[in-house]
């Protein structure tokens, strides 16, 4: 390998112009090889040590039953070895059944109410408006916010001696108070609040930006034609923005398969277990906290084998037509 | 170079780097000792709020004062972080820190399991016969692995003001009092009881209690060693809890309430006067007192044991309670053992003691005791015939988080009594 460099070296560096014909002697080729290596094995080596493996291990450690914080010799300890007993036992669970079910209430409402909403307000923003800009800038705020931050800061304001309530309070619209994160019949929705209110401005600065690729000269020759300004958006510009819209409803599902974080920091673990618990919540709820490692890596399994199903068949019936025109016609 | 010397190289580079990581990785770890005799010692404890940070703080700086070379790296987290994530993670990476809580019971009988805990009796014998029986709980088959330095029982934390203002003369010492004195503050407009049930628990302790005084300590017994829980008594105690929650004596809300984290928590209501009272371990006056706008203990806060439940199996006088105690890792150097020795010793007891921050495990540190409401607690606890300890603690992990959620969906009322001992015998059976 090293003679390879050596000889490599000084051909490129004294050599004459590449022998029409041959693009790439060999010898560039085996340097690009090289620079391929040393530049990209850094990197692979992180994401096998710490992507790969652990979810190999997960997998491995979904079949045995462990106590908490293990030891490596346990996995060979006789009756460890359980099978799918740790699988069989989730989907036994009605708290985990419920938890997938609280996923998919979740992104269903996603799709269904953000996205509408997020359409809709790119539209009116898209228009020439006075403060457009700082309209722009507020609704992306939140999107901005460390997921804590945003959390703690509704957790407060949803108490029932919080903000929220007290506001109603002064408006005269006592009678709408809740116990907004207590309550397990409305916690859900409470939740969903503020998953709206955090990711909505992602979603409008996406379809924002899709709206850009959208050419005037459509809007205009309809407008010729005597379309009016809803015509103009439903028959040209909301089918324009369908890539767009494909690949936010695509982040959108993958993000509330995987919902945990906003979970986990606004409502109370009782609560948590009784309307909000996702899958995620879940998994560390019992891998963590309930001591039991195995059963916790079968969640993790499942969890990724859903979302591996979701993403596969979104791909394949809704972005196939994006990303083949991309790759196949080479244009955007 | 062809391919297979590209795939060689590849093969290489992950096997060198595989190779470096697990070598970085066998180096850390362990009581970190310089050549020249200079030790760190690494300790944890949940001493986050009231006067314990203090009080530790203090102790560390007398050990290394006594003991040139040494230095104590003491960090306070927050109990159940500590407990149930940061510890047990550090265990298992193999990089404990040296002096750290341990909580008795399955957890503590796990970590001895896995050889993570330091044998005690032939190291420091007689600071271990210092705390007499209540040592008990921190061994395993004889051994000892841990030793407390505070133990006490729990009771009500309970406003005066709030129970004279609704016309309660003496603290209730029977259920039916209890449930009479509720219904007296809910006539006078006031919250009568605090559950920080948002926590899990707080609302779990309501069912312990009612467990305690309906089975006999021989079903208790049984349930601790055997994971029994067939005893009628077991449902009973879900039975009872439920028709104690039908009188509503709760604040409004109280299933997103946490226990200690806030003005709004289950403590902060009776530090600010909001609930009339709450039932709560011996802890609680710190953390009552560090959520009041002077951050001192309220004048107005007395305490009273549980009362007893008339006609059940359970001893009366038997009490529910824990402590915190502290244990070496494995591999720590002997320096740990010692600074565990000084935390025990009297003077520091006394200073424990004196600072209100628990109940020191120490006797002759007990007379040390200045609140009058520790003192009762110590008074409380001396009168117990028995201390059964927390049902989650004394159950592992486990077990006691599957009858925590069993509880908290009776107090949700999405479970039922026999929900709650149907989830211990299916946690208990994959154990």
């Amino acid at each position: 390998m090293t003679a390879t460099l050596q000889q490599a070296g000084p051909a490129i560096a004294a050599g004459p112009a590449p022998t029409p014909g041959r693009r790439r002697p060999r010898s560039s080729a085996t340097r690009q090889r090289i620079e391929v290596v040393l530049l990209v094995g850094p990197a692979l080596l992180l994401f096998l040590g710490f992507v790969i493996l652990p979810v190999i291990l997960a997998a491995v450690y979904s079949l045995y039953n462990l106590p908490p914080a293990f030891r490596w010799e346990q996995l060979a300890e006789p009756d460890r070895f359980v099978g799918l007993a740790n699988y069989q036992r989730a989907f036994d669970s009605p708290e985990f059944v419920r938890a997938i079910g609280n996923n998919f209430i979740i992104l269903f409402a996603s799709l269904l109410i953000q996205g509408p909403l997020a359409i809709g307000i790119a539209l009116l923003l898209n228009r020439p408006l006075r403060g457009r800009t700082a309209l722009r800038l507020l609704i992306f705020v939140p999107y901005v916010l460390a997921e804590v931050i945003a959390g703690l800061a509704w957790k407060l304001l949803l108490q029932p001696q919080g903000g929220v309530n007290a506001m109603l309070e002064s408006l005269g619209l006592g009678f709408l108070q809740q116990n907004w994160l207590a309550d397990p019949g409305i916690a859900l929705w409470t939740l969903f609040w503020i998953l709206t209110w955090k990711y909505l401005g992602f979603a409008i600065i996406l379809m924002l930006a899709g709206l850009q690729g959208v050419p005037e000269e459509l809007a205009e020759a309809a407008a010729i034609d005597g379309a009016s300004w809803w015509q103009i958006q439903r028959y040209i510009t909301i089918p324009l923005l369908g890539p767009t819209i494909r690949i936010w409803a695509f982040l959108s599902m993958i993000g509330a398969l995987q919902l945990f974080d906003m979970v986990w920091v606004t409502v109370a673990p009782t609560v948590r277990g009784m309307a909000t618990e996702t899958m995620a919540t879940y998994m560390v709820q019992q891998g963590q906290f309930a001591g039991q490692p195995g059963y916790g890596s079968a969640i993790a399994v499942i969890l990724f084998f859903i979302s591996l199903t979701v993403a596969l068949i979104y791909q394949r019936v809704a972005l196939r037509r994006d990303l083949a025109g991309a790759v196949t016609r080479g244009v955007r | 170079m062809n391919r297979r010397s590209t795939t060689r190289l590849v093969t290489f580079a992950a096997a060198t780097g595989l190779a470096v990581a697990s070598l970085t990785g066998c180096a850390g770890g362990g009581g970190d000792e310089g050549g020249d005799g200079e030790v760190t010692l690494t300790w944890w404890h949940n001493g986050t709020t009231g006067p314990l940070p203090e009080v530790w703080e203090e102790v560390a700086t007398e050990f290394e004062e006594s003991h040139p070379g040494v230095t104590v790296e003491q960090t306070g987290y927050q109990n159940e972080d500590l407990q149930r994530t940061l510890i047990p993670n550090a265990l298992a990476a193999g990089d404990p820190p040296d002096l750290f809580q341990v909580w008795p019971g399955g957890e503590l009988r796990d970590q001895v399991e896995n050889g993570y805990l330091m044998p005690l009796d032939d190291v420091i014998p007689d600071t271990i016969d210092s705390v007499g029986a209540t040592v008990n709980p921190w061994q395993v088959e004889g051994t000892t692995y841990g030793i407390p330095f505070t133990f006490g029982i729990e009771g009500f934390w309970y406003n005066t003001d709030l129970f004279e203002e609704a016309g309660i003369d003496a603290p209730p010492t029977t259920l039916d009092e209890l449930i009479d004195a509720v219904g007296a503050l809910r006539d006078a407009g006031i919250t009568p009881i605090a559950v920080g049930a948002g926590d899990k628990w707080p609302a779990a302790h309501w069912w312990y209690q009612f467990a305690l005084h309906s089975c006999s300590p021989e079903t208790l017994q049984a349930a601790e060693t055997e994971y029994d829980f067939s005893d009628d008594c077991w449902v009973d105690a879900g039975d009872q809890l439920e028709e104690f929650l039908g009188i509503d004596p709760f604040q409004e809300g109280f299933l997103g309430t946490p226990a200690q984290q806030g003005a709004g928590s289950s403590a902060g209501l009776v530090a600010n006067g909001e609930a009339a009272m709450e039932l709560m371990g011996h802890w609680n006056a710190g953390v009552i007192g560090g959520l009041t706008p002077d951050q001192q203990v309220p004048e107005f806060l007395g305490w009273f044991p549980f009362p007893g439940i008339e006609g059940s199996a359970g001893d009366p006088t038997a009490a529910l309670g824990g402590g915190d105690g502290f244990a070496c890792s494995a591999e720590a150097p002997p320096e740990c053992a010692e600074l565990l020795e000084f935390i025990m010793s009297e003077d520091v007891q006394a200073k424990f003691a004196a600072s209100g921050a628990g109940i020191p495990t120490v006797p002759a540190a007990t007379s040390s005791l200045e609140d009058p409401n520790l003192t009762l607690v110590a008074e409380g606890l001396a009168a117990s015939s028995f201390v059964q300890l927390w049902f989650d603690t004394a159950f592992g992990t486990t077990v006691g988080n599957a009858m925590n959620d069993g509880i908290v969906n009776l107090f949700g009322g999405s479970g039922t009594p026999d929900e709650i001992v149907t989830k211990m015998q299916d946690a208990a059976a994959t154990l």
